[in-house]
């Protein structure tokens, strides 16, 4: 914050308050998503009389570990593709170096970071990861028809981030500095997009599989996986 | 991919829709979407990341060469996205062919909903637009008629109260001929169950009956069933998502219970009807679960063959396939229940791939087969793959435990040529059963 009133640049605004803005935004746009969702659901009766712990950490536990689900089992490419997608893409995001300097500069506050080559590793999986994703939607017939410009978009969004970052790490193709610009500018666009966007799914994916898992195991008594 | 299928007409949609204007249809729409439908609608459609892992888990996708247009989310895509992109404002061209895809392309057995990672319920979300074309009035003409009859007589085929009376009675003295003093006690108070029964079994499958009786009477049950009209436990109204009726049904036979003050409700072989009987009614009239146990056939046998209250004199030879009825199976985890009646009748069973829980539907389910004849061709072409999985056993009897998968492999057996026969398990299990010598006339 101090460094853009003492030295007001595109650079020092997107370090600054852009970024206060852009977590901002992400913070209380989730909580407001989760609470309308939340209240919304009471409508639906038959959402919170039938919820149940067991049944939703069954169904997350099944989701969130690789073939966990026959669903994964059946499509062991692409849980492999998206898996490592997700893994690099958080890990990244939260224990690269850079980004938790940052928050030491800021707040005082220290955590576990990843080794400088592992990073640029994951950062690059991560791409190459999009890249097979977008190639999934350009030639697999049922997703083509699923996919709409929105979906490239989104896919785009999420790649900006990295791509450019990945550049600025290894000073290709533009300046550091106006590289660093354009991947702060696409994280906090792309942090901003979450709660309004399908990435919401970051968080949605709880509250679905709560009300499918319980639904599957307390009612129907049968598999969600 | 372009949504291409051979014309069809159902007087039941086409000739509703021409006295139905596009207010109309965006009045339905609006009370759909906005009133009655809520979190769980917003939040499916914008999770939905059209990752394309529900596509292979449809029978209707396998078994159409692999086209998109009969995909599970290609099918929320082209009715409740459409919708909503749309904003409510769509043609009676639209509706056609919504209706179309919803009530004969999807049997709503939710077997897309296992393999999607974020459990989005696809069923649901096509369910609305079948509530949608139930407001408008454009449902298979088949359909509606048969929901009509269930909110004149609670049951599916306009029966009248003293033609049940009279067929009861009749059906007693015929089964006096196998068992002594059998009885089919009707409205009798404070007995211990009150048999419900499919309304086909009081017109065309007699049969059906007389050997559920056959079973009560040699398992010595105490039993009755209805005086009065909510003798039928099926409910076509919950196929057009008409849950007024719905309820009103479920309700119907709850009163009758209570009323004979019976300690519970058993059921024959059908699935949509036990599904509205624990829950899907149930839960319209505001209760949790049901309020005195609501037993499904299955269920039924098991425990009396548990209990050893039937023995099983001999056991069937040929190679016997399993069919898991959707509505029991995957809406009621009975796999095991099932296999352990069918491993006590037959000596050589042979299962479908994939089976209990993940299996295919029948492609008769969630109301296909009620749309009535116009519709069959669809669900011929949709149980494709269900006819190569039973081939593939090499079986020579199907045992299905629903009225509608029984009607629905028998007719996909005529079709594809399965050389099977489908079973009940009510047939076989009065077949082969012991019956006390005391009991023989
Ligand atoms: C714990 C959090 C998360 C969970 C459980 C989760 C889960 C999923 C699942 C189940 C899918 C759909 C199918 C698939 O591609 O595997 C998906 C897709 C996707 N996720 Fe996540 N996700 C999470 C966080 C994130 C985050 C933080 C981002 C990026 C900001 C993200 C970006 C994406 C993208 C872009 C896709 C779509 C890929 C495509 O278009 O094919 N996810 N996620
Ligand atoms: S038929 Fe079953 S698997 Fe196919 S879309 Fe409908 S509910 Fe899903
Ligand atoms: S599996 Fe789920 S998220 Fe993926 S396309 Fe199908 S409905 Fe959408």
């Amino acid at each position: 914050m101090e460094q853009f009133f003492k030295d007001p640049s595109l650079y020092t605004f997107l370090r600054g308050p852009m970024l206060w803005l852009a977590f901002l935004v992400f913070f209380l746009g989730i909580f407001y998503r989760i609470a309308i969702t939340l209240r919304e659901a009471k409508k639906e009766k038959i959402v919170y009389p039938y919820l149940s712990l067991r049944y939703t950490l069954r169904s997350l536990f099944r989701w969130l570990i690789p073939y966990g689900s026959i669903s994964m089992r059946r499509h062991p490419w692409f849980t492999a593709i998206t898996f490592l997608f997700h893994i690099c893409l958080i890990s990244v995001s939260l224990f690269l170096v850079g980004h938790v300097e940052l928050w030491y500069e800021s707040w005082k506050i220290r955590w576990w970071t990843l080794p400088v080559s592992l990073a640029d590793g994951m950062t690059f999986i991560t791409i190459f990861c999009i890249i097979l994703l977008i190639l999934r939607r350009l030639f697999q017939s049922d997703i083509r028809f699923l996919t709409s410009s929105s979906d490239y978009l989104i896919l785009t969004l999420v790649a900006l981030p990295f791509i450019t970052g990945f550049l600025a790490h290894h000073e290709l193709i533009l300046d550091y500095k106006i590289m660093l610009t354009i991947h702060m500018l696409s994280g906090e666009i792309m942090l901003m997009a979450i709660p309004f966007t399908k990435l919401s799914h970051m968080f949605l994916f709880f509250f679905t599989r709560a009300h499918t898992g319980s639904e599957f195991g307390a009612v129907r008594h049968s598999r969600d996986f | 991919m372009e949504f291409k299928r051979k014309p069809i007409t159902d007087i039941g949609i086409d000739e509703t829709l021409k006295g139905v204007d596009e207010k109309k249809i965006k009045r339905a729409i609006d009370w759909v979407l906005n009133r009655e439908a809520s979190a769980r609608l917003k939040v499916f459609v914008e999770t939905c990341m059209r990752c394309g892992m529900c596509t292979t888990s449809c029978h209707h996708y396998l078994s159409h060469e692999k086209d998109p247009t009969y995909a599970p989310a290609g099918k929320v895509k082209q009715t409740i996205w459409d919708i909503l992109n749309k904003k409510g404002k769509v043609t009676k061209e639209d509706i056609k062919k919504y209706a179309r895809i919803v009530f004969s392309e999807c049997n709503l057995c939710r077997r897309c909903v296992q393999f999607c990672p974020f459990g989005i319920d696809i069923a649901y979300l096509l369910s609305l637009v079948r509530r949608i074309c139930c407001l408008i009035g454009a449902v298979p003409q088949y359909i509606q008629d048969q929901a009509l009859s269930h909110m004149q007589t609670t049951n599916m085929l306009w029966f009248r109260q003293d033609e049940w009376l009279d067929t009861v009675q009749w059906l007693e003295d015929e089964l006096k001929a196998e068992i002594k003093d059998a009885k089919i006690p009707i409205g009798r108070k404070n007995a211990e169950v009150l048999y419900l029964a499919h309304g086909l079994e009081a017109k065309y499958m007699t049969g059906l009956l007389t050997n559920m009786a056959k079973i009560m009477n040699v398992a010595k049950i105490d039993w009755t069933v209805p005086d009065t009209d909510g003798w039928d436990y099926t409910n076509k109204a919950f196929y057009a998502c008409d849950f007024e009726t719905m309820g009103k049904i479920v309700r119907t036979h709850y009163e009758v219970a209570f009323r004979l003050n019976v300690k519970k409700i058993v059921m024959g072989e059908c699935g949509h009807a036990y599904r509205t009987g624990i829950y899907e009614g149930v839960r319209y009239l505001g209760w949790k679960e049901s309020p005195i146990p609501y037993i499904h056939g299955v269920q039924f046998f098991y425990e009396l063959l548990k209990e050893g209250r039937i023995k099983i004199a001999k056991k069937i030879e040929e190679i016997v396939t399993i069919q898991d009825p959707c509505n029991i199976v995957r809406y009621r985890g009975m796999g095991k229940m099932l296999r352990y009646i069918v491993s006590k009748l037959c000596e050589n069973i042979v299962e479908m791939t994939p089976k209990d829980d993940h299996n295919y539907c029948c492609s008769a389910g969630g109301g296909m087969i009620d749309a009535g004849p116009v519709w069959k061709s669809a669900r011929m072409e949709g149980g494709k793959i269900k006819a190569e999985q039973i081939k593939n056993t090499g079986a020579k009897i199907v045992i299905a435990a629903c009225h509608t998968c029984h009607k629905g492999i028998e007719d996909l057996n005529e079709y594809y040529k399965l050389g099977v026969h489908v079973k009940f398990l009510t047939d076989l299990i009065a077949e082969l059963m012991e019956i006390p010598e005391e009991m023989k006339p």
